[in-house]
């Protein structure tokens, strides 16, 4: 026991001296500018200070529950969580939160394998097999009847809507990556390249050809799945990761040919004034201009600012759901299953004879094409483009969404947008920590959960009609 | 032919820093096969901490150029390892035998994590600093121009020409070198004939991110300033230059490294500075199309 205890402190200890080594020269001094003589530095050390003694007893409490030490550990973790959580003078908010966190990282370790036991043991269960069948089946038709009801719901709100329109636009850039990446097994690092050419190519055509959106989505959706092909074609052959290396060079061509191309683009000022969607004519604006009359006019209600916003909703909405429609349907036809087999093995695909070169076109095409969509709308709905919003750290963004969901899982690309861009939206504060977040979450789910959040996936065919219970 | 010698002199020197940085993706990626996206942000990191060590040499008196060079290097060589080696540790070492793409979307989070870490715990404006080293030494004058070498080229020249000998004396010459190449062949293999596998995959990025550091200070010292994005860059055309020279292969790595400075250099002296960075971008897709096994690499074979 003894023994045990030391070893424990021993590796604790060490864990905090590196923790310490890490943050020493970055945490530990702070540069500030002062104008001509260069910057200078303050100290950080008290913060440093408290955040290595938190990852000392975070780790001895991780260690403790580890080998089931439960009290000694749950014990640990809520006097953390009560430090965090109480009015006392911490250097910053943010160390309010790294200790408030440790304290429930470790309480969720104490109670994981038990919530865990119990979860999985529910779950087998013969009823729970059918109540998870059941569950899984309703809580989309709920998602579905709740997303199309939302803009009448008394709490939708302006800045609600606008985070939903975001969200789902999210969700569909998700799902469109998903075929790509869940799918055919093909990591795509350039996906936002594919999103801007859709958003250049109805910012151009419709300002300087006059296009409406409707015309257009289909051209742009087409656009963009040309230049999947295109820049398929020579690097499909590459294997996975070499392939992803490509697929980022290739979204930052597009965006610095964008940025640099002035004449086709306006480089770095961007595209503004592009039009926004009309419904069979009539524009969502509260005059209209020569010839065309206004949504409100035509429907014989009083004008409103938010009936724009609730038609873009639902212009996504439908997009999206065209994309998951797409997806669940193409699954279960011939080329859905060779990107499927080709993901899980390339070897015996081209062994039974299918072409892996032409199989992935497809797949990064048809993934393109949504892309291309999900751009035009971008367009349409911001007013405003330019080459600013298609760097990779968008490209990141939609990429940490599918594999958080579990790659190929079309609900969990749900869940992780939510999760992804609803709260740091909704809780501004977060903002600066997002991406730290998105990052840490990303290994996290590869260390932890490589499947995903939702790692349960429905087989497309199934030899045997499947049975409650084992 | 002034400023042809001028833009050579330049290039070599923008070369080295590249091919510092693109030693260590080799080394990774002959060891275990995998690309380490977060390497260009080891990079960022040694550039940051040799800015801090310069300004605490500063604020400690220390004005002699040499000692606060060595000191910084040292320091930088040291702590940087320390994130390479954590790297490893967390986000890279739980997930072998994972599937193929995991790793790599772990390093892509890795980079995602450090840079945002470094903007705010650095904040996100460009800093500058590490102006050590100045002067230089004029080579000859031709068409009213003055080709010049500084003093701080030449440093860089010497630190990276004696690190990559020293590197390969290494990896040739020593017990820890044999482990690595042996682990490169056959990492079941060499684990079974006693060799400390997580030993020597820790040794490699600790010695990839020390190599990165001082990539970084030389970067710093050579621009005189840095910002939490400039790992990203730097990263994909150091990783350009390791595939160039044939991913796997040291002395390959320098040579992509050289050439790519050579390219990006040249490309903006007489092209347009604008699509320098597309120039670099596109002798990768080149490269990996039709020679993916590089200039100096071997053709790798995908056994079933």
């Amino acid at each position: 026991m003894d023994a045990r205890l030391s070893q424990m402190i021993k590796d604790a200890a060490l864990t905090a001296l590196v923790a310490a080594a890490l943050g020493v020269f970055i945490v530990g001094f702070r540069t500030i500018d002062v104008g001509k003589g260069g910057p200078t530095f303050d100290y950080q050390f008290v913060d440093l200070a408290v955040a290595v003694v938190t990852i000392f007893f975070g780790r001895l409490g991780l260690q403790l529950a580890s080998v089931g030490l439960k009290w000694p550990a749950f014990a640990l973790g809520t006097i953390l969580g009560a430090i965090g959580a109480a009015p006392i003078e911490l250097p910053s908010t943010f160390l309010h939160w790294f200790v408030l966190l440790a304290g429930i990282l470790i309480i969720l370790r104490t109670i994981w394998p038990w919530a865990n036991e119990a979860m999985a043991s529910a779950r087998h269960s013969p009823r729970g097999v059918i109540y998870g069948a059941h569950a899984a089946k309703w809580f989309g038709a709920g998602l579905l009847v709740a997303a199309v009801a939302l803009p009448f719901a008394p709490f939708a709100d302006q800045k609600m809507m606008d985070l939903a329109v975001l969200i789902l636009t999210y969700v569909m850039l998700g799902w469109g990556l998903n075929i790509v990446v869940g799918l055919a097994g093909l990591l795509d690092l350039g996906y936002v390249a594919f999103y801007a050419v859709g958003a250049y190519s109805y910012a151009l055509l419709s300002t300087q050809h006059g296009l409406g959106f409707w015309s257009v989505l289909p051209l742009s959706g087409m656009m963009a799945a040309a230049f999947g092909l295109l820049l398929g074609f020579p690097v499909l052959r590459l294997r996975g990761d070499y392939l992803a290396i490509v697929t980022l060079g290739f979204g930052e061509i597009i965006r610095l040919v964008l940025l640099n191309w002035v004449d086709l683009s306006n480089g770095p000022a961007g595209i503004g004034s592009i039009p926004g969607p009309t419904l069979f004519g009539a524009v969502f604006a509260e005059t209209a201009p020569a010839g065309k009359t206004t949504f409100a006019e035509m429907a014989g209600i009083p004008f409103s600012g938010s009936q724009r916003l609730i038609y873009l909703y639902y212009i996504i909405l439908l997009l999206a759901l065209v994309t998951n429609l797409f997806t669940h349907r193409i699954r279960r036809l011939p080329v859905g299953r060779a990107w499927e087999a080709l993901r899980e093995d390339e070897t015996a695909c081209k062994a039974l004879g299918i072409n892996p070169t032409n199989t992935k076109l497809t797949a990064f095409a048809v993934g393109a094409m949504f892309a291309g969509f999900a751009g035009s709308f971008f367009a349409a709905k911001q007013r405003f483009i330019s080459p600013e919003s298609f760097t990779f750290i968008e490209s990141a963004i939609i990429l940490a969404i599918v594999v958080m969901g579990g790659m190929g899982s079309q609900i969990g690309v749900v869940l992780a947008a939510v999760l992804l861009i609803g709260l740091p939206e909704w809780f501004r504060d977060l903002g600066a920590y997002r991406m730290v977040v998105f990052g840490l979450a990303m290994v996290l789910i590869m260390v932890f959960r490589p499947r995903g959040l939702i790692a349960h996936r429905e087989p497309s065919v199934r030899l045997h009609p499947v049975r409650a219970g084992p | 032919m002034a400023y042809f010698s001028q833009q050579l002199i330049n290039a070599i020197t923008l070369g080295a820093i590249y091919g510092l940085i693109a030693i260590g993706y080799t080394m990774v990626y002959g060891i275990i096969g995998m690309i380490n996206f977060a390497h260009g942000e080891v990079f960022m990191i040694g550039a940051f901490i040799s800015l801090i060590g310069f300004m605490i040499c500063a604020a400690l008196g220390i004005s002699s150029a040499p000692v606060a060079i060595v000191l910084v290097l040292l320091v930088a060589m040291a702590f940087t390892a320390v994130y390479g080696w954590t790297i490893e540790r967390t986000a890279y070492r739980p997930l072998r035998g994972s599937f193929r793409l995991a790793p790599l979307i772990s390093a892509i989070g890795v980079s995602i994590l450090l840079q945002n870490y470094v903007q705010l715990a650095q904040g996100a404006r460009p800093k500058g600093g590490g102006h050590i080293v100045e002067g230089g030494y004029t080579l000859f004058s031709a068409d009213g121009f003055d080709v010049r070498v500084s003093w701080l080229q030449i440093v860089i020249w010497v630190v990276t020409v004696a690190l990559m000998a020293g590197f390969s004396w290494l990896i040739a010459a020593t017990p820890l070198g044999r482990q690595q190449r042996a682990c490169e062949q056959d990492m079941t293999m060499a684990g079974l004939l006693g060799v400390n596998v997580d030993r020597t995959i820790s040794l490699t990025f600790v010695m990839g991110a020390a190599l990165a550091a001082v990539a970084g200070m030389m970067f710093l010292m050579y621009y005189g300033v840095v910002d939490f994005f400039i790992g990203f860059l730097a990263g994909i055309k150091a990783f350009t230059a390791a595939v160039l020279g044939g991913i796997g292969s040291l002395p390959g790595a320098m040579l992509g490294g050289l050439l790519i400075g050579l390219i990006e250099v040249f490309w903006a002296g007489y092209f347009s500075s604008e699509y320098k960075d597309v120039a670099v971008f596109v002798i990768l897709v080149l490269v990996l199309i039709f020679r993916p096994s590089g200039l100096l690499g071997k053709p790798e074979i995908e056994k079933v």
